[in-house]
């Protein structure tokens, strides 16, 4: 089915796949670090568990929730990217991310440092849609700054 | 498709309704403008814009102290809009119709004023489930001042009112129900009648929130016999920036001032400070003069065309809306059936309400996705938000027909 340029950029098959079947969806055993992440505009709303070892690898991480197609596919591969990973490292991918899905949606974005993240910059071409791509991030630094519950609208 | 269109009625010639909004000429992404967010605001004919532009350009002043031309004229025009305002909505007298920033004043106004001086510790207000924000907040701050609770009077499972179940919330603890006239989510039109005497009956008074019902169905406070009644212009084709509340003559005068400042005051001492007779009791600083002037041209533009017509039109409209979202898979209406005025809100399995509307989006079409300031109700069907298509006098079956098939669309892609 033809779609609008921007709206196949933003509704892109991976996208579509991760929202059908978000993966490491659910609770996880003895977490280390938990938040909720809640946007009162839309309801969106998930919960976020981590795993931490003492040497700051992100060894495992779960979500849960209720939320658009945009902001449950942003967790699902947000979860892909950052397992194995150390905070430090998890942190710097935010803030790029951050950085790149804000930016003015003609401008370049070294899409080589985002991996599979670079499906969801066809958000910014929806200013509306931005906080939907962001929640689970903004949850995962809550989460990381010693939990309790965060919102974005 | 094996739907039947509306049928054509002779006497409602919507492409002459719809020449007269300009705003629905503007092509969103190169489409044509489909706009279903009626509910939020609706959009304003050529006359109401041609009116204020014309306030500013030939009468513009301050009103009510002005010794000059300008200010004798503006206050003139003011004080008709004020009379406009009384006769639509068939209030005894002028001084019943006190202007407000909007339906949320409105509340504000009379929680703060009427609730501050009569409600006491352990009475009760009473509410509905499907209550706007703006008509659940303002009682519990009151709540919170003075120790009355909060009473709820639950729902069916369809998110209808039983008589039985509203007869029992109102006791003879019950000092005021405030309750909206239609629901913005559900298009409910709730029959007030009989929640309005058995309030009276105890003792208690009544506000209705209009705020979804004065462009959609006749309105006249004295036959509804409510005690206060909130509307928006914004809703009714008028502009932003200004309301109305109207209250029973003896009831506004014995409440005390809502905010203070010029024109509400009759003589300022440090010592003791008088106040305005009614309406401007209620109304200090500079009104939204051209605003309430704006508002009496949208009022005489809708009763020009007759808000029965509308309302008939409307409710075709939305039995359209129905009967072709019923028709897709896995959509879900949201509320009672019957007496639906104007909205249409509903859930589709699998597909967030955002979605959807980003996607009508990029077809031209403007709905509202969200849980619509209606959390409680959003708690009680066990969603996070739903979609909402909300129709006006200017919409057309073949609009419904299109949103439809791009919701349609949108489902299979997305699904």
């Amino acid at each position: 089915m033809m779609l609008p340029d921007e709206l196949s950029s933003l509704y892109q098959e991976v996208i579509l796949d991760h929202n059908r079947s978000p993966r490491n969806y659910g609770k996880l055993d003895a977490p280390t670090h938990v938040a909720e992440g809640f946007n009162p505009l839309c309801g969106d709303q998930l919960e976020l568990y981590l795993r931490v070892r003492d040497d700051g690898t992100i060894e495992d991480v779960r979500f849960e929730g209720k939320g658009c197609a945009i902001s449950r596919a942003s967790a699902s591969l947000m979860t892909e990217e950052i397992k194995g990973k150390s905070l430090a490292e998890a942190r710097d991918l935010f803030s790029k991310f951050h950085s790149a899905v804000t930016s003015d949606s003609d401008r370049m974005v070294d899409t080589g440092e985002l991996g599979k993240l670079v499906v969801l910059l066809g958000v910014r071409q929806f200013p509306t849609r931005v906080k939907c791509a962001t929640l689970a991030w903004h949850t995962l630094e809550q989460a990381l700054n010693g939990g309790g519950r965060v919102t974005t609208e | 498709m094996p739907m039947s269109l509306p049928e054509v009625t002779v006497d409602y010639d919507v492409e002459r309704i719809r020449a007269d909004f300009p705003i629905l000429g503007v092509k969103p992404y190169g489409k044509q403008l489909v706009y279903l967010d009626n509910a939020a605001t609706t959009h304003k004919p050529r006359c109401v814009i041609e009116e204020m532009s014309n306030y500013y350009a030939t009468m513009h002043s301050n009103v009510h102290r002005g010794i000059h031309y300008l200010s004798e004229q503006a206050t003139a025009a003011y004080e008709r809009a004020r009379e406009t305002v009384q006769h639509f909505i068939g209030a005894a007298r002028r001084e019943e119709i006190v202007f407000t920033r909007g339906t949320t004043e409105s509340i504000n106004l009379v929680a703060s004023s009427w609730g501050g001086a009569n409600l006491r510790a352990g009475d009760e207000i009473v509410l509905t489930v499907f209550e706007h924000h703006s008509n659940i907040v303002p009682w519990q701050l009151v709540a919170e001042r003075t120790g009355a609770k909060l009473r709820v009077i639950p729902l069916e499972s369809d998110g209808s009112l039983s008589v039985e179940r509203t007869l029992d919330a109102i006791t003879e603890r019950t000092r005021i129900v405030s309750i909206a006239h239609v629901s913005n989510v559900l298009g409910c039109i709730v029959p007030v009648e009989i929640l309005i005497a058995q309030a009276h009956r105890v003792g208690a008074v009544v506000l209705l929130d209009g705020a979804q019902a004065v462009a959609h169905c006749s309105v006249n406070v004295r036959q509804l016999d409510c005690d206060f009644y909130a509307f928006s212009s914004h809703k009714v084709y008028g502009p932003t920036g200004i309301g109305v509340l109207y209250g029973k003559f003896e009831l506004l005068d014995r409440m005390p001032p809502y905010q203070g400042g010029g024109d509400m005051i009759r003589r300022v001492t440090f010592e003791r400070t008088t106040y305005n007779e009614l309406p401007y009791k209620f109304e200090a600083g500079t009104p939204p003069i051209a605003e309430a002037i704006g508002l009496a041209r949208a009022l005489e533009y809708l009763g020009s065309i007759g808000v029965v017509a509308i309302a008939e039109w409307e409710r075709r409209l939305v039995e359209h809306c129905c009967n072709l979202l019923a028709g897709i898979e896995g959509v879900h209406i949201l509320g009672p059936q019957s007496d639906r005025a104007a909205v249409v809100s509903f859930v589709a399995d699998g597909v967030h309400p955002h979605d959807i509307a980003t996607f009508l989006d990029r077809e031209g079409i403007a709905i509202r996705a969200g849980h619509h300031c209606a959390q409680p109700l959003m708690d009680f069907f066990g969603i996070p938000a739903s979609s909402r298509f909300s129709v006006a006098m200017y919409n057309t079956p073949d609009e419904i027909e299109r949103a439809a098939d791009a919701l349609r669309k949108c489902l299979y892609v997305l699904r």
